[in-house]
């Protein structure tokens, strides 16, 4: 009969170790791709070219129109038929996420830049800045602390999204914990654990932004 | 490529029952969560001692947990000691202290947002706590959280997808069960593809446009 | 000498309103020109479509013998216009010195430790040198516009613009700005100010220019301007200034 309680947790920690790792390694990867492309994605918007406007905002509508876990069976199972091409649970976990990410990102950035004074943009522009200047030397560095606390939201966002790759079939921790349940019927423990994982993943990032929220607000 | 529509339209009632589950769903979490979240402002306003402790517990709890772990804990977990709910059950409940939690938030920084000056006229004409409440803090507080109160209302519409993990049979949990039983994936795809855009751009739209009309009525913000 | 500045026919619409009509306009090479005019006359937007931050829809625009058309490289021509704005908008994110070199190190490619010679020998001369490693909110109003303009200096402009530059300052700092432009003025610089200051403008206009609805509607030396108005529009401007210059005592009999 297996162990139960703490013990158990202990015992299952290697097979836990490595659910974890998937569950934070589609997160960690997710939230790269969205930083970048987020970025990206705001600068492309702030330009004021109206034809790439209208494109990235169908992209943000489709995004908030159809919930992530649908983009995630749609992903799963249409592109193997349209493309031919065979993604596993983990990578289509990471493609849906970071889709979805870049295009939260992508307005917190444009919010943060559309913050910065229009004056700041003039003066820029008045000493012979261009473009690649202007963003890299006075935009963005100002956007910077604007939109860090909104970051960190999407970011949590994104960690508690990545559970449901769990069901696409990837096996992360939820899976694995899954396994052990049905091996050792402690389910309430290892629900427990799961829920106490994710919140102690989430909260001192939601903690951390709500500080430097009050800081900026102070200075 | 053959699209069968024919078959799209034998599934046609089954979807129709499926989006009234979606709506049932999120319309009782809605009204459920909204019911905690003022509970727990009127927690916040009075300032009642240990109460309050509680109500920021859960708000963080609940904040920083996926909906899809609520779900399995309530579903999966509680039999085990006793408490046996159905999957509808279960995900009214989940939502219900996901949904809480957010709105509470909402209600919370509405509350804050009212003026002081407010609060200190109505003292000055000897209004009680709980007539200030419901007179002059819960009425404008309501107006200032109205954006982001409608926004988590769609945004708890969405959520209703991840209830299909456990068997309740709204939009997402019937098209699985179509493919799975008759593999015509295109078809099923498309059709809920169809559905959630059908469903959620128009409240997308109503959405921006709430916020545009309560931005001109708010002055100073 | 011939003109730095030409504008022949300029005019521009926002929308259906036109904003600037027909301007024609001449600036030589170290004149001062200062340009007065009631709200909305336009002539905020005259100096922003000198360096490009606004285009217009007609006329022609040449600088320094170049003909420059709404889709020209303003990159290029700004480096040689200056301008300095109301609200100085200095980059809040850099020190003092960053905001000045910024233009000549990262535009002009000029080796930084040249270009900081130039940089703190414009800041002494505006009595600012001990600030060049403070940020911009460790500054008063008029210390920052001071930067500002040393700012725009730094890039070596032919012409330098002026947009109420010390419209939005407390009262007791506007002297010092003042007197950093009459300085730019007597070392031969060519200006184009815009501003509500009536004696300053008397003071360092070789021209005056007087806009209304888009228009020039008179130019004049400063003492012809002043003592003299020649149109309506012109005289009944000036009487409002000096109403409030010349206001009776309250009690007078």
């Amino acid at each position: 009969m297996a162990s139960s309680g703490l013990e158990l947790l202990w015992v299952s920690a290697p097979q836990l170790l490595t659910g974890i790792g998937r569950t934070l390694g589609i997160s960690a990867l997710a939230i790269v791709f969205s930083s970048v492309g987020g970025v990206a994605y705001g600068i492309l918007r702030n330009l004021g070219i109206r034809w790439v406007d209208r494109v990235l905002l169908v992209y943000l509508e489709a995004f908030r129109a159809i919930p992530v876990l649908v983009w995630l069976y749609l992903f799963f199972f249409a592109l193997p038929i349209f493309l031919g091409w065979s993604i596993s649970g983990f990578w289509c976990a990471v493609l849906v996420l970071s889709l979805w990410g870049i295009s939260e990102t992508g307005e917190v950035v444009r919010g943060a830049l559309l913050s910065i004074p229009r004056g700041q943009r003039e003066a820029g522009l008045a000493i012979g800045l261009g473009l690649p200047g202007l963003y890299g030397r006075v935009l963005l560095p100002q956007a910077l602390r604007r939109m860090t606390p909104p970051m960190i939201n999407v970011f949590t966002r994104l960690i508690k999204t990545s559970s449901l790759a769990v069901l696409i079939g990837v096996v992360d921790v939820i899976k694995i914990g899954q396994q052990i349940i049905e091996r050792t019927y402690e389910s309430v423990l290892i629900y427990g654990f799961l829920f106490l994982f994710f919140f102690f993943v989430c909260y001192p990032l939601s903690a951390a932004s709500r500080v430097l929220e009050r800081r900026r607000s102070h200075s | 490529m053959n699209f069968d529509v024919d078959f799209i339209l034998t599934t046609l009632p089954a979807f129709i029952a499926a989006v009234g589950v979606t709506l049932q769903v999120g319309l009782i979490a809605i009204g459920t969560s909204l019911c905690v979240a003022l509970i727990n402002a009127t927690i916040a306003v009075f300032k009642v001692p240990v109460l309050r402790s509680l109500v920021r517990l859960y708000v963080e709890l609940a904040r920083n947990t996926p909906l899809l772990i609520q779900l399995f804990f309530i579903y999966f977990a509680l039999p085990s000691i006793g408490i046996r709910i159905s999957g509808f059950a279960s995900a009214i409940i989940a939502m219900t202290f996901l949904g809480g939690a957010y709105l509470t938030e909402i209600l919370r920084a509405g509350v804050e947002a009212v003026p002081k000056a407010q609060i200190e006229s109505g003292l000055s004409i000897g209004l009680s706590r709980w007539q200030l409440l419901r007179h002059v803090i819960l009425p404008q507080a309501g107006i200032l959280s109205l954006p982001a109160l409608f926004a988590n209302f769609v945004f708890l519409l969405k959520e209703t997808t991840v209830v299909s993990a456990v068997a309740v049979p709204e939009i997402l949990y019937t098209t699985k069960n179509y493919i799975a039983l008759y593999y015509k994936t295109y078809e099923m795809l498309a059709v809920m593809t169809g559905l959630c855009v059908l469903l959620f751009v128009p409240l997308s739209l109503l959405l921006r446009l709430v916020e545009r009309r309560l931005q001109h009525g708010q002055f100073g913000s | 000498m011939s003109a730095l500045i030409e504008l022949s026919g300029f005019s521009k619409r926002f929308g259906d309103a036109p904003v600037l009509q027909d301007v024609d306009l001449s600036v030589r090479e170290g004149e001062v020109v200062v340009i007065l005019g009631p709200s909305g006359c336009g002539k905020s937007t005259l100096l922003r479509c000198l360096n490009g931050l606004e285009s217009g829809h007609a006329g022609h625009y040449r600088f320094a013998g170049r003909e420059l058309a709404p889709n020209t490289d303003w990159r290029q021509v700004r480096q040689q216009i200056g301008m300095v704005f109301q609200s100085y908008h200095l980059f809040p994110h850099m020190s003092v010195l960053d905001n000045i070199l910024l233009g000549p190190v990262n535009v002009q490619k000029r080796p930084r430790a040249k270009a900081r010679q130039q940089a703190e020998t414009l800041l002494a001369r505006v009595g600012l040198l001990d600030k060049r490693d403070a940020f911009p909110r460790q500054l008063s109003g008029g210390q920052q516009q001071r930067i500002a303009i040393v700012r725009a200096l730094c890039m070596n402009p032919k012409v330098m613009l002026f947009d109420e530059v010390t419209a939005a300052l407390d009262p007791e700092m506007v002297k010092e700005v003042l007197e950093v432009i009459l300085d730019l003025a007597r070392s031969g610089m060519t200006l184009l100010i815009v501003t509500h200051e009536m004696a300053f403008a008397r003071a360092v206009a070789d021209r005056i220019l007087f806009m209304d609805g888009g228009r020039i509607v008179e130019q004049a030396a400063p003492e012809t301007f002043f003592s003299s108005p020649q149109t309506a529009r012109a005289q009944q401007f000036l009487e409002k200034f000096s109403y409030v210059e010349n206001m009776p005592k309250r009690n007078a009999s």
